[in-house]
């Protein structure tokens, strides 16, 4: 086995972990940004469609965590101890995100409500913005040196991170917005997502633009323009999404919506390779699948345990989806 | 203050809220997994009415466990850099299996769980409670055998300027890791069995729900018996993995200060770190510890001052907490043997002083499994991989004022979300159980019930 080989599987996983992280939480965070400005009958609803749905789809995030130790303990390291204060944010909203979900129904008093779906709102949305914010850092390289990061939160806050972070926003809000819709056949839904199309629209192409000028991800696809397949393939879900929500298939178009993200972070992914937390100052410094990866044998290990249990969580976490997904949320709900 | 203390100081925050949610998880997910069994098996719905009021109390406590959880998977990348990258080769793995094994499967038949009593078959919805209960069982190996990794390392080398794992086996098959496993699971048993027996005696006192809290007491008792005994058993064995492996941590367990054969042990000591003595000791049996230790009364057992001052743990801190745990232990013996007798005489419910003293020992195991892990981790000091790595050379190269925002940012808010969710516990514990109806017991009908924990 070539030794580039098992840090490259590796490297690919590990994209597809975020990737699959942010397709089915973001549509949860989504619903949770939106829940606070939602009428009582509706916030309920509303929240209580994320009953089942946003621990298991947390459970990917934990993994993307465990994978970047597992198989990359150096990036794992630079990354989240750079990125500590952001880090820290968005794990404290997650905190707060997962607790008002459950909180929410403990009472029926209204300000106890009022209180929690507000603290779902922000938490969601620090966490979907500040997750773009450091991704779209990341994409572009960061303040990275031998002697290790050199930025803060405000570095961070440039105008490529802070487009990102939007798009995070946006596209999480649409998806939200597509399963409130789906999930009580609500109007408001449909209209609030058809709002939010046209400046996601806008930020997309933005973002695929300024992507060309303030990073180097589209090097990899010249490289190997056969690789272009997939960020097409983003943007025709990006379309084929507004046009199933204009046919009103909430389904249709929240599956295409959170395939836009899945693509999208793939996208990335692809042209960030071999790049896992790229330096600004000189690529010497960068750290890379194979700069920052585990030993072979780990590695190895890791894959054995992956490929017989990662199908396995894909079967029941289908399963799940397929049980509790179509169920319509409505009036006869017992709250 | 420096990072190193304010970095460990918010470890030891966030683990030890952590830890205030985990034991319960586990033991109740056990518990609810058997008395649905019982309804599956005899169709008595009053077990299923014992499964929901139990397993809704499981559920709330759950979230918290989960989220408080979230932060410890990211606190070695933020916090505990250069541990993370001198050690991730191996620490890493058993943190991306437990994900892949074990919370995968918790999170979905969780909630197939909580929602599902409508939506699937009894047998699916019981099959979904044992691989809770087994998710629960089966995140607790990779953790501790991460953490057990870090207590006694084995199968690695170092090499490439890191410790590389060279032998997954070793570090599964770690006995020192199989030895707190299992101590670790029993005393989650006895936290849930307490819990349950407190609760219910609550009702008891009060006279409501009789029947349904009396047969609730029996599993309590049960579970309870079980995990004081076997914790008695495995902290013996654990005691003398401990001697073997990490003699300064047994020294400051046991306040030894001279090495020498033939140690007592005994029932009143007070140590004091300046002095490097005991100025109180008291009621001594000769060549107990000794025994204890090493099954040999004349064994020899290093005494701290062989150990440089560097590499010592904070003894009293070591011995206090470990002191106090085994105290709590006894307690926890001495109180379910009474109340086996009494319900085997069938006078529970008369003894009113002893359901008392059940609802005020409820913290108690909570006090107990902390000082637990005090004296696991604090006793492994000045050490984060005893004998690899210090702590002090561990720690991300991250200001002090980040730490020291994050750590407040986690005393405040967890303190007030963990106060909140106990308050949360205890108003549906106090609430009681609600009646199953009859035509909800063999329902067919498929109904949205999405509302976990829901208070109507």
């Amino acid at each position: 086995m070539s030794e580039a080989l098992l840090p490259s599987i590796w490297f690919f996983l590990w994209g597809l972990v975020w990737a699959i992280y942010f397709a089915l939480d973001g549509f949860n965070l989504g619903v949770g940004m939106l829940a606070g400005f939602l009428p009582q009958t509706e916030q309920k609803k509303l929240i209580s469609s994320l009953g089942p749905f946003w621990d298991g789809n947390e459970v990917w995030l934990i993994t993307a965590g465990g994978v970047t130790f597992a198989a990359f303990p150096k990036l794992y390291a630079v990354m989240f101890s750079s990125l500590y204060l952001p880090l820290i944010i968005i794990l404290l909203s997650l905190v707060f995100r997962a607790v008002a979900i459950e909180f929410y129904h403990q009472s029926e008093d209204r300000n106890w409500q009022k209180v929690w779906a507000t603290t779902l709102s922000v938490g969601s949305f620090l966490v979907a913005l500040l997750f773009g914010v450091a991704f779209g850092n990341i994409f572009q390289g960061l303040l990275l040196d031998n002697t290790g990061y050199h930025g803060s939160i405000f570095s961070l806050l440039n105008p490529y991170g802070i487009l990102t972070g939007i798009l995070f926003v946006l596209i999480f809000a649409y998806n939200g917005n597509l399963w409130f819709a789906y999930k009580t056949g609500n109007d408001k839904g449909f209209t609030i997502a058809k709002r939010i199309y046209p400046p996601l629209l806008l930020a997309a192409v933005l973002f695929l633009i300024s992507t060309a000028f303030a990073t180097n991800l589209w090097s990899n696809f010249l490289g190997l323009p056969l690789l272009f397949v997939v960020p097409l393939l983003a943007v025709v879900s990006l379309l084929a999404t507004r046009m199933l929500l204009g046919g009103g298939q909430a389904a249709g178009s929240l599956l295409a919506g959170s395939l836009t993200v899945l693509l999208t972070v793939i996208t990335c992914v692809i042209g960030l390779f071999p790049n896992m937390f790229p330096s600004k100052i000189n690529p010497v410094y960068s750290l890379t699948a194979f700069n920052a990866s585990s030993s072979p044998y780990t590695l190895k290990i890791m894959l054995v345990v992956t490929i017989i249990f990662l199908p396995m969580v894909l079967v029941y976490q289908i399963w799940h989806y397929k049980l509790f997904a179509p169920a319509r949320v409505d009036e006869e709900s017992p709250y | 203050m420096d990072a190193v203390l304010l970095s460990r100081l918010q470890f030891a925050v966030t683990v030890g809220f952590h830890f205030l949610f985990v034991p319960l998880t586990i033991g109740f997910a056990l518990l609810v997994a058997v008395m649905e069994t019982l309804y599956v098996r005899s169709g008595d719905t009053r077990y299923k009415s014992m499964a929901k009021f139990w397993g809704k109390l499981f559920t709330i406590n759950f979230v918290l466990g989960v989220v408080t959880g979230l932060t410890m998977e990211f606190q070695f990348g933020t916090n505990w850099s250069e541990y993370s990258k001198f050690m991730g080769d191996i620490f890493g793995s058993p943190l991306a299996i437990e994900a892949l094994m074990a919370f995968f499967l918790e999170s979905t038949f969780i909630s197939i769980w909580i929602f599902g009593w409508e939506r699937v078959s009894k047998k699916v919805h019981l099959f979904a409670a044992w691989m809770v209960a087994l998710g629960t069982h089966l995140s607790a190996i990779w953790i501790i055998v991460a953490n057990g990794w870090m207590q006694n390392p084995v199968g690695y080398v170092l090499r490439n300027g890191r410790a590389e794992l060279v032998d997954f086996v070793a570090v599964v098959t770690n006995s020192y890791a199989w030895h707190m496993y299992f101590h670790v699971i029993l005393s989650a048993y006895v936290l849930s069995g307490f819990v349950v027996l407190g609760i219910c005696a609550y009702h008891l006192l009060r006279g409501r729900h009789v029947e349904f809290f009396q047969k609730s007491f029996r599993f309590g008792l049960v579970i309870a018996l079980i995990g004081v005994l076997g914790v008695a058993l495995t902290g013996h064995f654990n005691g003398q993995k401990v001697a073997r492996v990490q003699p300064s941590k047994f020294a400051a367990m046991e306040a030894i200060w001279e090495t020498g054969r033939e140690i007592p042990a005994y029932l009143v000591v007070v140590p004091n770190e300046e002095s490097e003595s005991n100025p109180v000791e008291a009621v001594g049996i000769p060549g107990l510890t000794s025994f204890l230790a090493f099954n040999n009364s004349s064994a020899e057992v290093k005494g701290l001052k062989d150990i440089p001052l560097a590499k010592r743990p904070p003894v009293a801190l070591t011995f206090w907490s470990f002191r106090i745990m085994v105290l709590l232990g006894i307690y926890f013996l001495a109180v379910a043997a009474f109340g086996w007798y009494l319900q085997a005489k069938n006078r529970l419910l008369d003894s009113t002083r002893f359901l008392k003293l059940l609802l005020y020992s409820i913290p108690l195991p909570y006090i107990a499994t902390n000082l637990g892990w005090t004296v696991t981790e604090v006793g492994r000091q000045p050490w984060t991989v005893y004998g690899l790595m210090t702590t002090a050379k561990s720690v991300s190269p991250a200001p002090a004022s980040n730490v020291l925002f994050s750590l407040a940012a986690v005393i405040v808010l967890y303190s007030a979300l963990v106060g909140l969710d106990f308050y949360l516990i205890a108003k549906n514990a106090k609430k009681g159980p609600e009646p199953i109806s009859e035509a909800e017991d063999d329902s067919t009908v498929v109904r949205p019930e999405f509302v976990l924990s829901s208070n109507s």
